[in-house]
């Protein structure tokens, strides 16, 4: 038995007569990226109110912190944004370097500005692939995973994880790169921009892909200032605003790059901001490669693990560091200072800040994350109203959010 | 603008408001009193020569177990920054002892909102006049403030929820649920011994 298909091609608008009616988004929703939340109120399709609920993946990271000293508190910042851990690493380390003036040798600022930007590769291909997924673009998804795998390959080789590294230290980074990783890493930047074409062939002009981001999820400006967007979500709008250049930390102030600026701030400007960051990454890539210099790859004052083979002095002061597992703090000068200090780098999200309150002890007093996800997700509120359901999907996949990093 | 010239700048436009001033590591800081804090966020937002549009974050201290004295228990923090002027000044408001409170900035930045309600949720600081202030990280019904000093690292008490929660299981166990998986009836599969 058959039945005629009826359909309408008009999609209902809210005059506010039809009824309302609540609909709870998550925790367990696929498009969420994680354990989102959103109570909806809609009228047909049209979203009235929405209130997005986080909370489910808290973990106390700031308690937990104030409980650890320095060095042990770099491994929960790897369960921020596990996407991008390396670049919650760097901004860690950069900011316990400021707060306690610990100096890092030219190389380890090389390696760190290399890894931070693999990283945003990583985040980027990432975001890209379920973005696309969720607007229905399954083969992006495929190819994206496929350049990722690559890149963690080389995370795997240079620290043997793949997820959450703690690869960079507290005054440098914990191994140094060897000449196999160079080398595949070089073949990686040589076909990797040749990629990102490619996916802009699939997507960039696709009638559909435009039809679902085109105008959809617009802010100006002065709102995502006002809402405290940051990252590509605020340049999307035009903004000028990334700490790589405003504030540069390790070796961004010797490299040569971009920042890519959009205009209109809606989906679309979001999407192509980011697809020009992964050029833009692929060039510092390849300057770190060029410029590295020789030399070592942690600072004299660490406090943090010391590799025995790399400074041999430091285990002659210490007779029995061999024994305790070669752990060695320096105490020949006063190496906690006690003040305050904010420090805030780019990562792929946005601008993730530490705010440090140090009284001396070998354990941050207060550690305050201000992360992007969780102010991006705050923001879905102020962007979802009056636009459709399905556009929900595509403004929380385009502010880029992780859960980890929200919830802390 | 150089970090403690924002400051002068400040101290002279609210002589009242200000309690002292200093600089670590190339930043500085202004410890403030909490009652003319939407009024100091103002014009320090839109003053021609400050335009500092940028909160990065908000979040609260406790300051109880610091060993430097005349601090006040509670403070809020303030991290602004220029993004046409590329400049910084952090506004530390002490909020006092018990019953800890200032007005909120969800006028001046939308974007405070959950900042602010993440320092109510974590510190039990009230703001006033703020349109939605819950808990938003933890669950409603949680009692205590984890980042005060005072609140323990380990605790032994169970989640308020859970007999509800257990009663729930119980409910449901006679349509033949079984929270472990296993079907109802059955004694678990013994684990196999690992060789």
């Amino acid at each position: 038995m058959t039945r005629p298909i009826t359909q309408s091609l008009e999609i209902p608008v809210a005059d506010g007569e039809g009824e309302r009616y609540s609909l709870r988004m998550g925790p367990q929703h696929p498009a969420t990226h994680g354990v989102l939340r959103v109570d909806l109120e809609l009228d047909g399709e049209t979203i009235i109110e929405c209130t997005p609920q986080v909370g489910y993946l808290h973990r106390g990271f700031e308690k937990l912190a104030e409980n650890r000293t320095y060095a042990q508190a770099l491994i929960l910042t790897d369960r921020l944004d596990y996407i991008a851990a390396m670049a919650n690493n760097v901004g860690y380390c950069v900011a316990v370097e400021r707060l306690l003036s610990i100096s890092v040798p030219l190389r380890a600022q090389y390696i760190r500005t290399m890894v931070s930007e693999m990283s945003r590769l990583c985040s980027h291909l990432l975001w890209l692939a379920t973005h696309a997924l969720d607007i229905g673009a399954m083969t992006v998804f495929l190819y994206c995973f496929r350049e990722r795998e690559i890149l963690l390959d080389l995370f795997e080789e240079l620290c043997g994880a793949r997820l959450t590294f703690s690869y960079p230290r507290i005054g440098g980074v914990r191994q140094d790169v060897t000449a196999s990783f160079i080398d595949e890493l070089q073949r990686f930047l040589d076909i990797f921009p040749s990629r990102v074409e490619e996916y802009e062939t699939l997507i960039d002009t696709n009638r559909i892909w435009l039809k679902r981001t085109v105008g959809i999820g617009r802010i100006t400006g002065e709102e995502a200032l006002a809402l405290g967007l940051t990252g590509a979500c605020l340049r999307g709008s035009g903004v000028d605003y990334d700490i790589r250049k405003h504030q540069p930390y390790d070796a961004y102030h010797l490299v040569d790059f971009e920042v890519p600026l959009g205009s209109d701030g809606d989906i679309y400007a979001r999407y192509r901001c980011r697809m020009e960051e992964m050029h833009q990454s692929v060039r510092i890539i390849q300057q770190c490669i060029d410029q590295l210099p020789p030399g070592p790859i942690i600072g004299p004052d660490a406090p943090d693990l010391v590799m025995p083979n790399k400074t041999p002095a430091r285990i002659e002061a210490s007779t029995n560091a061999y024994g305790t597992g070669l752990i060695k703090l320096i105490r020949d000068r006063n190496l906690y200072l006690s003040g305050d200090v904010y420090v805030a780098t780019e990562v792929p999200k946005g601008e993730l800040g530490f705010y440090f309150i140090a009284d001396g002890n070998n354990r941050p007093y207060r550690m305050h994350i201000r992360s992007p996800s969780f102010i991006h997700i705050s923001a879905l509120a102020a962007i979802a109203k009056g636009e459709l359901i399905a556009d929900l999907i595509a403004n929380i996949g385009s502010l880029d959010v992780v859960l980890g990093e929200s919830d802390r | 603008m150089e970090p403690l010239a924002i400051a002068d700048r400040l101290r002279a436009e609210f002589p009242g408001e200000i309690l002292h001033s200093y600089s670590n590591q190339g930043q500085a800081a202004v410890v403030i009193r909490p009652g003319r804090i939407v009024d100091i966020l103002r014009w320090l937002r839109d003053h021609d020569d400050l335009r500092l549009n940028h909160l990065r974050s908000l979040c609260g201290v406790d300051n109880a177990r610091r060993k430097d004295p005349g601090l006040s228990r509670f403070e809020v923090v303030y991290n602004l920054y220029s993004i046409p002027l590329r400049h910084e000044i952090r506004l530390r408001a002490e909020v006092g002892d018990t019953n800890p409170a200032i007005d909120s900035v969800v006028g001046l930045w939308a974007g405070a909102n959950w900042l602010e309600r993440e320092t109510y949720d974590l510190f039990g600081i009230r703001f006033n006049n703020h349109p939605d202030l819950r808990r938003v990280l933890l669950p409603d019904d949680w009692a205590g403030h984890p980042l005060r000093k005072d609140y323990p690292l380990k605790g032994r008490e169970e989640w308020a929820g859970m007999t509800e929660l257990l009663a729930k299981v119980k409910e449901l166990d006679q349509f033949g649920f079984d929270p472990t998986g296993h079907a109802h009836g059955q004694a678990a599969p013994q684990q196999e011994e690992d060789e």
